[in-house]
């Protein structure tokens, strides 16, 4: 219990430190701190639109990616390829979504979400193949796949899935039937109550299986995990790393069928990037990322807002999302120092 | 067929100036992955780089300029050393942070110096040097003897790093350092000193790196400008087996692809171009399944503490 409130503590420490920071940076470049907060707060949160339309909107394939990010790391692998599966997820889904056209909802929809699925996770397969069979790490390997990723992003908007005048550098519009239903009135799509679904399925993995409690011992200690002989720890890191991959994918095909309804280039402003910061702030708790998951899906509607009201660039909450990891990395390195280690420490431990 | 010769040759001057700011961040980061660091925060120092380049340059001269962007990489590099070497944070999630900062920060301080619009801003940029007899070489004349002072420079400091990491005590202590921190501690090897030296060392290179991207090949500053290109580099230091010359080498490929795209567009080609920006990474996914060449990264990389 203690253990908790001290990471509450950090964590909140973490994010007033970085809008703090932010305040203090604009102060001193000469803009109205207090007008680029209000504009920042009031773009993420300022009407009922804003909050679901902008906020929550975001949140999703962060909420998605974050707790994949979670998976792996969990299983002591980081997955930092986000983005590539991300777009894995979008193509397969767009390519989907556009040949979709007359197929019932009921179809089209699973359809879309299972096609983001296998393609992110297909994403994974040649990282996992070289951790496994060449002991490459797959930090590098999944960072090499993300411009990949990008490239046939290009190749496919200006190649085989171009819209049909071929002028634009975008597929067709997916048919109605791939397109995830909105909420009550608002340009929330149901993708966002899939998002709250994931998490609360990984939290139940995660605290009341025999696998989430495997996969937890093999991310925070692998050469016991390994030597106790009740870890497979080969395939259940495979495992780890697929997942992840799947729900970057999914994200990427939510993306397409909820919100824009092609395929583009620059699809996304960096999640697979700003999703590691919502991992860690929430520690790797799936419920936790939901939240984290909107906070920082503000910080992204309320960068908008404060650039249209009050001219301060959009990639300055980049500073606020930078320094809460950073804060968080200190706080939780200080902790450790001290603690004496009678086994190697795994990934996971080592940042948490 | 002489037509032929000078689209080639054309072909190779882009390729060479693609290659420099990629060879001179990947000979740096090279430095820093042989004493057991990855720091994927190079990204980021290349960035300040560019904008300390700009800046530089537009009040003191290209010179200034090149000073500049090198000493802000070097800044980067800094605040990365202090949270994943002096607190002994993880290097992998220190460095996506430091990256993320960066883009923050430059986009905000560009907009600070230039105006919201952003536009408008001339930078004097590097020349090509030709060096006498050499520039009139066929074929590769052009690209390797009549660029800019900082292609000259990656020339210079590729053998240079090649020479201080496989030829000196120093160099021997630094790879001993990362190959296996326990043993080169107990051999009396100031482990994380060599780490840290080594870090800055690296953001110096990708300070350089960014300030070239502006003042030799853009002209200009704008936000996010290095787009991935210092994780490009870290792409780079693996195809070149983790050596200066390599390094070299391996990013001279990876201009040559973007250099081909450039020419496939401008010819009018419906050649998929984008087939071209995938290959050096397949080709170094390759080389790390050992399918092209066997390649061992160092033994401690990326390893927090023995």
């Amino acid at each position: 219990m203690r253990g908790d409130l001290r990471a509450l503590v950090l964590a909140a420490t973490a994010l007033l430190t970085g809008l703090l920071l932010l305040a203090l940076g604009l102060e001193l470049a000469g803009y109205d701190a207090v007008a680029a907060l209000a504009a920042l707060g009031n773009g993420a949160f300022g009407s009922w639109r804003a909050f679901t339309g902008a906020t929550l909107l975001r949140a999703v394939p962060l909420i998605l990616i974050g707790l994949g990010f979670a998976f792996a790391l969990r299983g002591g692998a980081l997955n930092i390829g986000a983005e590539g599966q991300f777009y894995a997820g979008a193509i397969a889904a767009a390519w989907v979504g556009v040949h979709a056209t007359g197929w019932p909802v009921w179809t089209a929809l699973p359809a879309v979400a299972g096609a983001g699925l296998v393609a992110g996770a297909l994403w994974m397969v040649l990282p996992v193949v070289l951790r496994l069979r060449f002991g490459v790490l797959e930090v590098i390997s999944t960072l090499l796949l993300n411009f990949v990723a990008e490239a046939l992003v290009s190749l496919m908007v200006q190649g085989p899935m171009q819209e049909p005048t071929g002028i634009y550098p975008q597929s067709a519009p997916i048919a109605e039937s791939a397109r995830l239903p909105l909420l009550l009135g608002t340009r929330l799509h149901a993708g966002f109550l899939m998002a709250l679904f994931a998490a609360g399925g990984l939290a139940w993995v995660f605290a009341r299986t025999w696998w989430g409690f495997r996969l937890r011992a093999l991310g925070e200690g692998p050469r016991a995990a390994e030597v106790s002989g009740r870890v497979p720890a080969r395939r259940m890191l495979a495992l780890a790393l697929f997942g992840s991959a799947a729900l970057a994918g999914l994200a990427g095909a939510f993306e397409v069928s909820g919100v824009s309804y092609a395929l583009y280039q620059n699809l996304s402003p960096g999640y697979g990037f700003t999703a590691i910061g919502v991992a860690l702030l929430a520690r790797l708790r799936p419920s936790a990322i939901v939240l984290t998951g909107i906070v920082f899906g503000a910080l992204e509607a309320g960068a908008g807002a404060m650039q249209r009201d009050a001219g301060i660039p959009a990639v300055a909450v980049y500073v606020v999302e930078a320094v809460i990891i950073l804060v968080l990395l200190l706080g939780n390195a200080a902790a450790r120092r001290g603690v004496p280690r009678e086994v190697p420490a795994g990934t996971a431990d080592g940042i948490l | 067929m002489m037509n032929a010769i000078a689209v080639a040759a054309d072909v190779l001057v882009a390729a060479v100036g693609i290659a420099t700011p990629l060879a001179l961040a990947a000979t740096g980061e090279t430095l820093v992955e042989r004493s057991g660091v990855v720091n994927l925060g190079i990204e980021g120092a290349m960035l300040f780089g560019a904008l300390g380049g700009a800046i530089g340059a537009t009040v003191g001269g290209s010179t200034a300029g090149l000073g500049i962007g090198l000493l802000a990489g070097v800044l980067v590099a800094a605040l990365f050393a202090a949270v994943a070497i002096g607190a002994g944070a993880d290097q992998i999630i220190t460095g996506t942070a430091v990256t993320l900062a960066s883009v923050g920060l430059t986009g905000t301080i560009y907009r600070q110096f230039y105006g919201p619009a952003g536009v408008g801003l001339s930078i004097p940029t590097l020349v090509p040097l030709p060096l006498p007899l050499l520039s009139e070489l066929p074929l590769v004349g052009g690209a390797f003897f009549s660029q800019p002072i900082t292609t000259y420079l990656a020339f210079g400091l590729i053998p240079l790093t090649w020479w201080l990491l496989f030829r000196t005590r120093q160099g021997l202590a630094l790879r001993a350092a990362g190959e296996d921190t326990v043993g080169a501690r107990a051999a009396g090897v100031p482990v994380r000193l060599m780490r840290v030296a080594a870090v800055l060392v690296g953001g110096a290179f990708a300070g350089l790196a960014g300030a070239t991207l502006v003042l030799a090949q853009v002209g200009t500053f704008t936000e996010r400008m290095t787009a991935g290109r210092g994780f490009i580099a870290i792409a780079i230091v693996v195809l070149g087996r983790w050596n200066p010359l390599g390094a070299g080498l391996a990013a001279l490929l990876f201009g040559l692809a973007t250099a081909l795209q450039f020419a496939f567009q401008a010819a009018g080609w419906k050649v998929p171009y984008q087939l071209f920006l995938m290959f050096p990474y397949l080709l170094t996914l390759l080389a790390l399944a050992g399918v092209v060449g066997r390649v061992k990264a160092p033994g401690s990389l990326g390893r927090t503490e023995g």
